[in-house]
């Protein structure tokens, strides 16, 4: 049950995350000029944000501990702040800084953070069969840890996300796949790259309990995740969840969606952090003092940690020979 | 030995990837077995621009936006092939063969050879290679030798629009399996930094690069520096500056398969000092091979050892400090050359 404390740590990591990701969008475009240069800027190359997937991020983290494992795709920051990754630390990554998550060697989509057993990739739906892998870790060692698998619905399409599923089936494992449909894979829209209106039900070629969720509703989106969690700590095996949401932005920085039309626009008025906000002040939870005073405190974390990116060192040149063999 | 056609390429300048787009526009015109697809090839027009405007022209049905399925689409491509059409496929990024590999080199490359020569695969599978821009280890690579190792596929990368165009005819028409790699950093992109060499003279009507011959855009006779896709530019703009002190002959290798071993003896017989430049991984590779190629032959042709401008053996670092350290650069190719000549 989603109670009036849950209510207002979901909408305060929202907005932390929305601001990470605005602070980011800031600090990126800032010095690529004077000709857009994607290669320029204290912070090159793609940049792929999740503004309007905040719930999902954010639903599914409610149900985990630290000791539980997340592999994301190429658009991962939502995800790493939910879990937990230092928002210093995972800075600094992108930044490219020695002080860096991955010493500057991984950048925005290869963010690596041991602790919190989070890691992305930019090959798509390839970190489905890594999160089977630590959940078959975890399974063995007796623990009642989870593996959480996300992806976009453009990665259902690609072959190792159903051997994943099929695996982790089989071997009746505590993964949580999650697929987070934006409706879009780039320019691509998700109607013509595949028939199968409800993703989810892919879940049941496998035998797999599985759950689409409209509405891009932080709560019903914990909800849904409280019972694939839990079904996975108490040994009832994997859950395929199809999360409906919403891309706000371009795929990457840079990109200028002319093929989105007018479903852009639909799509803006669809942000579901003042949608929230909207139902929290209604039910009395939140003022027009406290919104002000949320927002205050995540832009003064998120500037904080830009400073001590932007303040960290760079790696030495020669660090580029470092960490080929363990 | 092959040195760059004489053929008038005019005062019409185009991105390479204009003239990727219009050499397959201009043979889809004429061959409607010729059809695109990939991610992103439609409306988009390819990440890189390698089908900008098709779409326009020729409508969902011969230009077809794939969803994230490599191994499908490729293998499709392959089917189609096998039965008489001309696909040009792109991956995305070289980087992504990963997921689909087993269809380029267990079938692609291997289905003319299997069936004694009865069952031809004339398809062009093309994708963006190449870094500089810190996009880091999954979307930096070359990876041409890995696709030059393996008997069945041509493999091509030109350096300038007017080979890109002539280069993509000639691989659609070719009755084997073509891998056409574009570096990103030769595109002439609108959005990332470039060579001026990425926006050259190019022809409009149709014409053909042979695939297996080397150019040879800076003729010398000091050194011989051989090279191929984005780091001839790179060579040819240290050529330029070293003109007046040193002789040096640029190599423009343009095909990795078929290699034109031909080109490379008959330079270095001349210079008798070789640099291999190669943003591809160091060993195992390319520019192994090339210095192969001199062993193999007459070793004694060499007057000093060969330098190697390579990727290191390290996976694409993100930082720039970092990938800048390992890239091919301007300064690199001219301390090789100072050192094959001390
Ligand atoms: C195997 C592979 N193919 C293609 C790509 C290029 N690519 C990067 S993101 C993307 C679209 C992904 O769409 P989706 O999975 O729906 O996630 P979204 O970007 O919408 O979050 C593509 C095609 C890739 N990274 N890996």
């Amino acid at each position: 049950m989603v109670d009036n404390d849950m209510r207002m740590d979901f909408y305060r990591e929202m907005v932390r995350i929305r601001t990470y990701e605005a602070a980011l969008q800031r600090d990126y475009h800032a010095d690529k000029a004077p000709a857009w240069d994607i290669g320029a800027g204290l912070i090159p190359g793609e940049m792929h944000l999740s503004a309007g997937q905040e719930p999902v991020a954010v639903g599914l983290c409610a149900n985990l501990v630290q000791g539980d494992a997340i592999t994301g795709p190429h658009r991962p920051h939502h995800l790493a702040l939910a879990k937990g990754v230092d928002m210093k630390a995972m800075t600094a990554e992108i930044f490219g800084r020695d002080t860096g998550l991955c010493h500057g060697k991984g950048g925005h989509m290869h963010l690596f953070d041991p602790g919190q057993h989070f890691s992305c990739s930019g090959i798509i739906a390839q970190g489905m069969p890594v999160a089977v892998g630590q959940a078959f870790a975890f399974h063995r060692r007796g623990t009642d840890n989870v593996a959480v698998a996300v992806a976009g619905e453009g990665a259902a399409n690609q072959g190792a996300f159903h051997e994943a599923l099929n695996l982790a089936a089989m071997w009746k494992l505590p993964v949580i796949f999650i697929i987070e449909d934006n409706d879009w894979a780039i320019s691509v829209a998700r109607d013509t790259a595949t028939p199968v209106k409800d993703g989810s039900m892919r879940g049941s070629a496998y035998g797999m309990p599985h759950a689409r969720v409209e509405g891009n509703d932080v709560e019903a989106i914990y909800d849904a995740c409280r019972t694939a969690v839990d079904r996975a700590r108490a040994g009832g095996g994997p859950t395929l969840l199809e999360i409906h949401t919403v891309r706000l932005w371009g795929h990457f920085e840079g990109d200028a969606q002319a093929y989105r039309g007018d479903e852009l626009a639909a799509a803006t008025e669809n942000d579901p952090i003042p949608q929230y906000e909207r139902r929290l002040v209604a039910a009395g939870l939140l003022d027009e003092e406290a919104i002000a005073r949320i927002k205050a405190e995540a832009e003064a974390e998120v500037e904080e940690a830009i400073a001590f990116a932007k303040a960290s060192p760079e790696p030495l040149p020669s660090d580029a020979y470092l960490h080929v063999f363990a | 030995m092959t040195v760059t056609e004489s053929v008038d390429a005019g005062t019409r300048r185009l991105t390479t990837a204009k003239a990727i787009s219009e050499a397959i526009a201009q043979e889809m015109r004429v061959n409607p077995e010729v059809f695109v697809m990939g991610e992103d090839v439609g409306p988009y027009g390819g990440i890189f621009g390698s089908t900008g405007g098709l779409f326009e022209e020729f409508g969902s049905t011969r230009i077809i936006d794939t969803p994230i399925s490599e191994t499908g689409f490729i293998g499709a491509g392959i089917g189609a092939a096998v039965e008489g059409m001309r696909p040009v496929v792109e991956l995305m990024f070289v980087d992504f063969f990963g997921v689909c590999f087993d269809q380029i080199y267990n079938h692609m490359a291997k289905i003319h050879y299997e069936s004694g020569g009865n069952v031809k695969v004339p398809m062009v599978l093309m994708m963006a290679v190449g870094g500089g821009y810190s996009d880091a280890a999954q979307h930096s690579q070359c990876l041409w030798a890995s696709f030059a190792h393996m008997p069945g596929m041509k493999v091509v990368a030109p350096s300038n629009p007017y080979d890109a165009k002539g280069l993509m005819i000639s691989a659609i028409r070719d009755d084997s399996p073509v891998i056409f790699m574009f570096h990103k950093g030769v595109m002439g992109l609108p959005w990332m930094a470039k060579n001026p060499r990425s926006i050259g003279p190019v022809p409009e009507e149709e014409y053909t690069v042979p695939i297996g011959k080397a150019a040879i855009p800076h003729p010398g006779s000091d050194v011989t520096v051989v090279s191929v896709s984005m780091s001839v530019q790179h060579c040819l703009d240290v050529a330029e500056k070293l003109e007046g002190t040193t002789s040096v002959e640029v190599i423009d290798l343009r095909s990795i398969v078929p290699l034109d071993r031909e080109a490379i003896l008959t330079s270095v017989a001349k210079t008798g000092r070789l640099v291999i430049v190669d943003e591809d991984y160091k060993s195992f590779g390319l520019s192994g091979e090339v210095i192969a190629t001199i062993a193999d032959t007459d070793p004694s042709m060499l007057k000093a050892p060969v330098q190697r401008v390579c990727y290191p053996d390290v996976p694409v670092p993100y930082a720039r400090v970092l990938e800048y350290e390992v890239l091919p650069t301007r300064d690199k190719i001219e301390a090789a050359i100072a050192a094959v000549l001390a």
